[in-house]
């Protein structure tokens, strides 16, 4: 007990200067701390969003709405593939994650012995679709489930692509964008206090494309039920400025040319009207031409997520690879479209599962509510371990300080969050950190007490408190840990201040304590412990 | 300087006497958690039934209350609730979870935005929808039994398997204390109030484990000494220590509590509560349990391999 090796010594006053330099940056501001020479560190700890002010947004791939579309469009080609295979079928439908129908002369099929070669043909529609066909004649269509994980897993990972492209074009700075489980995004914008705009960004899938109008049908006539096959009816933008457009279009499905080829698109003004000018790239540029071209006055449909945004008519050939999308824009929605053409669509539709926004006021209004009561807590318990144990109860203050620095230190270097919740974790951790020093001290008491010398009362009074201490924190680190693994946010936050406090306080309270008393010892050589 | 001496000699208490008092005074704060958890259920916050709470702030003087219900009324949103609180500008609206999908929830909080016009401040807001609302509450409640079990594992592995099953009898005791402690006063449980609680566990495990710590010791020292007397001298010999931790760690929470502000009043009122109660039931009831389960005088095992004949012996 008495004796320390020089190593020990090194070791714990290395710690502990760590501790001190590297929570050091956080009391001065990022100004004060440029003009300090390039050595010093100056890392701040990471602020939660509770703390700096920001949004947090918990977003949801909806996969089964794009499986659905994309079951949809079998649907169409498997309908195109049995009439040119001249194959009769009843009952072609999406059924939950599948497509179903019915061969209608199954037993014919079956005994030509072309049922190898209608497998074939559904087969050839999508080769991650596996087809059954049953006795009956029933089909199912289904992606086999490595195909589903594997679509899933990229329609996330190309909505984090998307929703990066969309943000970073809005200018926030530092977003923090990630996947959290198997089909969440959790988007973190510092420093936003209303995200309405980014939310109206991140909501749109931004799909486009360019589709035939067919002027064969009135939309009236198509919406009574008189819709050719091949076509689809969309409704129209509104467009207050212009009362007397339709309201329907009848499109034909085909997509003459789809959005995912345009490399550049911007607001600009046309006939003083906002509107966006776009580009494609060559093999956009080559579709759009020959579309163009083959169908000089006829009107085309640009459609976006669904909607016709507007259906002007070709006049002649566009061969340029670029053109312009005029409709009902203000300059805001102009620069939105831009935007999210550029962006790229995503591939599925987003849903905002949960939201938190806090304003950067109430941010600075709870970090300061935070340090009061962390700086208050701190002093009511230095004040009461001076007041309780003397000279040792400044040791254990000195202690708590150390405690405190390699407590931020830590956090500040693992690039933790601290949020609120957090402060009041380190708040609670001072309290419950000089529990090792009352054990350590009570302990020395007793044995005081029970008649030992001095220095073998300080001995056992630290190896006997040892045991305890440690189990009492073990299971203070085990609550730590399971919060962290199972709490979300700012419970997080709580978690990792508490875990580490812990941690830190078993190193402060024993050792740095136990340096204290034996460096006292050797320098003043007392004859009783003030105890 | 001399230090000051909470007690000077240690003390002489009988715990074990007031044991029965202490375990009846248990039963009957248990009885009245379970009840009012049953009877009234707890008064969830949007982390757990979705919803949306904005923190609002006028910035035209004081705010009026009445008017912003009659707009929020105007919406037709279903129950809602207005609150002030902090400063006479600050106003807490609550609007219950909407008919519909997670998508609903979000077009209420830009409803809202819009009927209250620019003279409000939107300080925070928080939307959640159901689904994660539910996925929440079944974290919160796996995160509080893994640790309870967690927890008397290792006090199972460290001590012998009595002191395990006294240590979860006595956090089990806090967590639905503290549990009925917000049921009874229909304070808002939010997330924030399950860490708190994970927290009491924690502490409430923490303080027994010291206790038991000092009754195996003295076990060990005195062999032949009767379990009652045993026991209340652990007790007090731990006394001193008891007193000085609850204080110091009430006096962080209490401070938080005071100054920490909206935000952490519940997770501050559930820890104060928590290490109160954390403390009783490690002196009145963790502590009198090794009487009851049948901690043997005499065979106290050495080493762990004996631990499952004494096991056997004591069942």
């Amino acid at each position: 007990m008495l004796h320390f090796e020089t190593w020990k010594i090194v070791l714990i006053a290395a710690i502990c200067a760590f501790g001190v330099i590297f929570s050091a940056p956080n009391l001065f501001s990022p100004t004060t701390l440029d003009k300090l020479p390039g050595f010093i560190p100056k890392q701040h700890v990471n602020l939660g969003l509770d703390l700096r002010g920001g949004s947090h947004l918990l977003l949801e791939v909806d996969f089964g709405a794009a499986l659905k579309e994309r079951l949809n469009s079998v649907i169409d080609s498997a309908r195109t593939a049995l009439r040119n295979a001249r194959v009769g079928y009843t009952g072609l439908n999406v059924e939950g994650d599948k497509v179903v129908l019915a061969l209608r002369d199954f037993d014919q099929l079956k005994n030509q012995g072309r049922l190898a070669e209608v497998e074939k043909l559904f087969r050839d529609l999508d080769p991650d679709l596996v087809p059954t066909i049953g006795n009956d004649g029933q089909v199912t269509l289904r992606y086999s489930d490595v195909a589903l994980t594997a679509r899933r897993k990229s329609a996330v990972d190309q909505s984090i692509e998307i929703i990066r492209r969309r943000i970073d074009e809005t200018g926030t700075k530092e977003p923090t964008i990630q996947r959290q489980g198997q089909d969440r995004i959790l988007v973190q914008l510092p420093g936003i206090d209303n995200p309405e705009h980014v939310k109206q960004l991140l909501g749109r899938t931004a799909k486009m494309t360019f589709q035939l109008v067919d002027t064969s049908v009135l939309p009236e006539e198509a919406q009574r039920g008189r819709l050719p096959p091949g076509d689809v009816l969309l409704p129209a933008e509104a467009d207050s400025r212009r009362p007397g457009l339709p309201q329907n279009y009848v499109v034909h499905k085909r997509v003459m040319v789809s959005g995912d080829t345009l490399v550049d698109a911007q607001p600009t003004f046309s006939n003083n009207e906002p509107v966006v000018s776009f580009k494609f790239d060559s093999v956009g540029a080559r579709r759009f031409g020959e579309a163009t071209k083959e169908n000089v006055g006829k009107p085309f449909a640009i459609v976006l997520d669904n909607k016709v945004i507007s259906a002007p008519v070709i006049r002649e050939p566009i061969l340029g690879g670029s053109g312009i999308i005029s409709g009902s824009f203000t300059v805001q929605t102009a620069t939105d479209l831009a935007l999210l053409l550029r962006a790229g669509a995503l591939p599925a539709p987003l849903v905002i599962l949960e939201e938190r926004t806090v304003g950067p006021d109430l941010g600075a209004d709870s970090i300061k509510a935070g340090a009061t009561a962390c700086i208050v807590g701190v002093v009511l318990v230095v004040v009461f371990m001076v007041l309780f144990y003397g000279l040792f109860g400044i040791f254990a203050d000195i202690a708590l300080f150390f405690n405190l620095a390699i407590m931020m230190a830590c956090l500040t270097m693992l690039g933790a969050t601290l949020t609120l919740p957090g402060i009041a974790g380190i708040a609670l951790t001072m309290g419950m950190a000089v529990d090792a020093n009352v054990l350590i001290y009570e302990r020395i008491r007793e044995e005081m007490r029970s008649g030992r010398s001095m220095l073998s009362s300080l001995d056992a009074g630290f190896k006997r408190a040892f045991g305890t201490i440690l189990d009492s924190h073990v299971t203070t680190l085990v609550a730590g840990i399971l919060l962290y693994e199972l709490g979300s946010g700012p419970v997080k936050g709580f978690a990792v201040t508490l875990s580490i406090g812990v941690l830190t306080s078993l190193f402060s309270a024993i050792l740095v304590t136990r340096l204290q008393i034996v460096s006292w010892l050797h320098r003043f050589r007392p004859k009783a412990i003030p105890l | 300087m001399r230090p000051l001496l909470l007690l000077r000699h240690t003390p002489k208490i009988d715990f074990m006497r007031y044991h029965k008092a202490g375990f009846a005074l248990s039963i009957l704060l248990t009885v009245i958690s379970v009840g009012s958890f049953l009877g009234f259920g707890l008064n969830y916050g949007i982390d757990f039934v979705g919803g949306v709470l904005i923190e609002a702030r006028s910035t035209s003087g004081p705010a009026n209350l009445a008017d912003m219900r009659q707009k929020i009324d105007a919406l037709h949103l279903g129950e809602n609730s207005l609150q002030g609180f902090g400063s006479p500008s600050d106003v807490l609206i609550r609007l219950s979870r909407q008919p519909g999908g997670d998508a609903a929830q979000e077009k209420v909080n830009n409803a809202v935005r819009q009927a209250l016009g620019s003279n409000i401040e939107f300080r925070r807001v928080e939307v959640v929808g159901p689904k994660v609302g539910e996925e929440l509450i079944h974290a919160g409640v796996l995160a509080t039994v893994l640790a309870m079990l967690a927890i008397a594992a290792y006090v199972w592995f460290r001590f012998e398997w009595q002191f395990g099953i006294g240590a979860m009898i006595s956090t089990l005791h806090d967590v639905i204390t503290t549990v009925g402690l917000f049921a009874v006063f229909q304070l808002e449980f939010n997330l924030t109030t399950l860490a708190a609680i994970l927290t009491v566990a924690g502490y409430s495990i923490n303080d027994t484990v010291v206790i038991y710590d000092r009754v195996r010791e003295t076990m060990r020292k005195y062999k032949t000494m009767d379990l009652k007397t045993l026991i209340n001298l652990s007790l007090n010999e731990t006394l001193s220590r008891t007193i000085l931790t609850v204080t110091t760690t009430a006096l962080a929470v209490l401070s938080l509590l005071v100054f920490g502000g909206e935000v952490l009043r519940s997770f501050s009122i559930a820890m104060l509560w928590g290490i109160g109660i954390g403390t009783f039931s490690s002196l009145f009831i963790a502590a009198p349990l090794l009487y009851y389960i049948g901690l043997r005088r005499g065979n106290e095992p050495k080493k762990a391999a004996d631990s499952a004949t004494a096991a056997e012996r004591t069942s």
